[in-house]
């Protein structure tokens, strides 16, 4: 505990990293008490007030329809968080187990497993995923089984590669010889020697996720009008521009403050966790 | 001549390497008594750990038997058969979960195994970790931070925790220096007396061998080529390998008064 606040305080990149990722997660938490303007997370529209630059009114501007971006910003990062959370809810899971049980059992259960992660991993990212919401309707559940299917894979591949280096440990030996079953070896002794790595990979993927997330709403794929979404908040703005810059800059600004601060605050975990 | 709780009978292991097959062990008939401790020694690649993997069941042998008790032990070891015999391992380094604590890597055997009531189990960990003189409190520690050899005495307790007869020993002092050593192979030997434990003990130390082995096997590629009682094989070697093998060795190394010294000297604790 002391070597990890040791680690955090002797680099300011890490502070910088966790204020971020705090000032998201209070954004995501408390929309209701900070939003100037929450009911304007909704349809609401006010022409009056549309294409207003940022002003003391409006901090960072309006949009086409005269809502407050700040406001819907700040929506924003609930949808994303929830997106990201979901998605590490089920991607990690379901990729460790896999990744386990071919780099364990090995022979014919390694091989199929693994060709079809390589399957996955050979698709380019945003293009599975792009086909996924082509066939479905695009809401924001299905972003989330199509971001979660393109996701999994990596953790299987991670996970795959630990489990092929610690199989050979003697401790794994040792509970062999014991006579203790395949499933207690793989989720109880050989797991655990996982969990720093996946743990500081879930952090660097959460704003990996938010990033795709936006990218597939950019397309107009993802999260549907009038759910508040930094993907489509850009997308929208990108016909106003370069005169109503505030509508594209500041969601964009807001994508890559969530990015940015999970990577730093993932490159922090590693340090903590895998002490090498 | 008692009946031998382990026999080893015609055993032969072949493994193929592309297209190449490389005869590992190659018909080989031994037997082991009950309360002895059988060293096997060789230089490496003569198929000491081979043989030691298949009795421990890791590798069925291409042809031939291990017995247990006259019983013949299959290639899918059951609970039962695993209970009977347990390997101490070479690297005690790598031999403990560095992610479980001491205590859940002793309780594992236990838990296993169904020995003792669950309620009981923490008690038995205790009574393990000072029976192979280590301080019971250690059991909520994590491995890290333990020596080479208070981490071989852990994993000599979890082979104990198992309540085997015949434990197998892959050069369990190789990685420790020579007064580790000596406390561990008294150990070992207090341990033998105490729990009626028959030892077979691979190595290639012989300055090792004389000191704690009632016999020796040697193995030179694949074949038993020589087995006697070990002041008869040192004293007049019947195979002209094993002459090389100790003559190999100066006829007392300094290692070996070292080691002679160390354990005439310490305490098992």
């Amino acid at each position: 505990m002391k070597r990890a606040i040791y680690i955090l305080l002797s680099n300011p990149l890490s502070i910088l990293g966790l204020v971020l990722v705090g000032l998201v997660f209070f954004c995501a938490a408390f929309a209701d008490f900070i939003a100037p303007y929450p009911e304007h997370a909704g349809a609401v529209i006010n022409f009056a007030f549309a294409n207003k630059p940022p002003s003391a009114e409006y901090l960072l501007g309006t949009d086409v329809v005269g809502r407050d971006l700040l406001s819907r910003i700040i929506y924003a990062y609930q949808v994303a968080l929830g997106m990201g959370l979901v998605v590490l809810l089920i991607a990690p899971p379901i990729g460790v187990a896999l990744g386990l049980i071919a780099g364990y059992i090995g022979g014919w259960t390694d091989f199929v497993l693994m060709r079809i992660t390589d399957i996955f991993l050979s698709i380019p990212p945003l293009v599975l995923a792009l086909a996924i919401m082509g066939v479905m309707e695009p809401t924001l559940i299905n972003a989330m089984l199509a971001v979660t299917a393109m996701w999994w894979p990596w953790y299987a591949r991670l996970v795959y590669n630990i489990t092929r280096g610690e199989k050979v440990e003697g401790y794994v030996l040792a509970a062999e010889v014991i006579g203790a079953s395949k499933a207690h070896i793989m989720f109880r002794e050989i797991l655990p020697n996982c969990f720093p790595a996946i743990v500081t990979k879930m952090t660097l993927d959460f704003g990996y996720v938010i990033l795709i997330a936006s990218s597939l709403s950019f397309l107009g794929l993802g999260v549907q009008a009038p759910t508040p979404d930094l993907g489509s908040m850009v997308s929208e703005g990108t016909r106003y521009l370069p005169d109503s810059w505030w509508m594209t800059v500041f969601p964009g600004l807001a994508i890559m403050i969530a990015v940015f601060g999970f990577n730093l605050v993932g490159d922090v975990l590693r340090d903590v966790l895998e002490p090498d | 001549m008692p009946d031998p709780i382990l026999s080893i009978r015609a055993v032969s292991k072949e493994f193929h390497v592309g297209k190449s097959r490389v005869q590992a062990i190659d018909d080989v008939s031994l037997d082991v008594f009950e309360g002895e401790c059988l060293a096997i020694v060789g230089e490496s690649g003569s198929g000491k750990s081979t043989l030691a993997n298949m009795i421990l069941g890791l590798g069925a042998p291409t042809s031939g038997a291990i017995r247990f008790k006259n019983v013949e032990l299959p290639a899918k070891r059951s609970k039962l058969h695993r209970r009977q015999i347990q390997l101490v391992q070479q690297n005690p380094l790598s031999a403990l979960n560095p992610r479980r604590s001491i205590g859940a890597s002793l309780r594992l055997a236990l838990d296993v195994h169904g020995h003792g009531q669950r309620a009981d189990r923490p008690d038995m960990v205790a009574a393990l970790l000072k029976e192979v003189g280590l301080d019971p409190d250690m059991a909520t520690r994590s491995p890290s931070g333990l020596s080479g050899g208070q981490r071989q005495r852990i994993a000599i307790a979890r082979a104990l925790a198992c309540q085997s007869q015949v434990v197998v020993l892959d050069e369990p002092t190789s990685a420790l220096d020579v007064l580790v050593q000596a406390r561990v192979l008294r150990l070992l030997n207090a341990l033998r007396a105490s729990r009626k434990l028959t030892y077979i003990f691979i190595t290639h130390d012989l300055s090792v061998v004389r000191n704690i082995a009632d016999r020796v096997a040697v193995f030179q590629k694949g074949k038993l080529v020589e087995i006697a009682q070990t002041e008869t094989l040192f004293a007049n070697p019947t195979c002209d390998y094993t002459s090389t093998l100790i003559s190999a060795v100066p006829v007392v190394s300094p290692e070996e008064v070292a080691l002679r010294d160390a354990l005439a000297n310490v305490r098992v604790f």
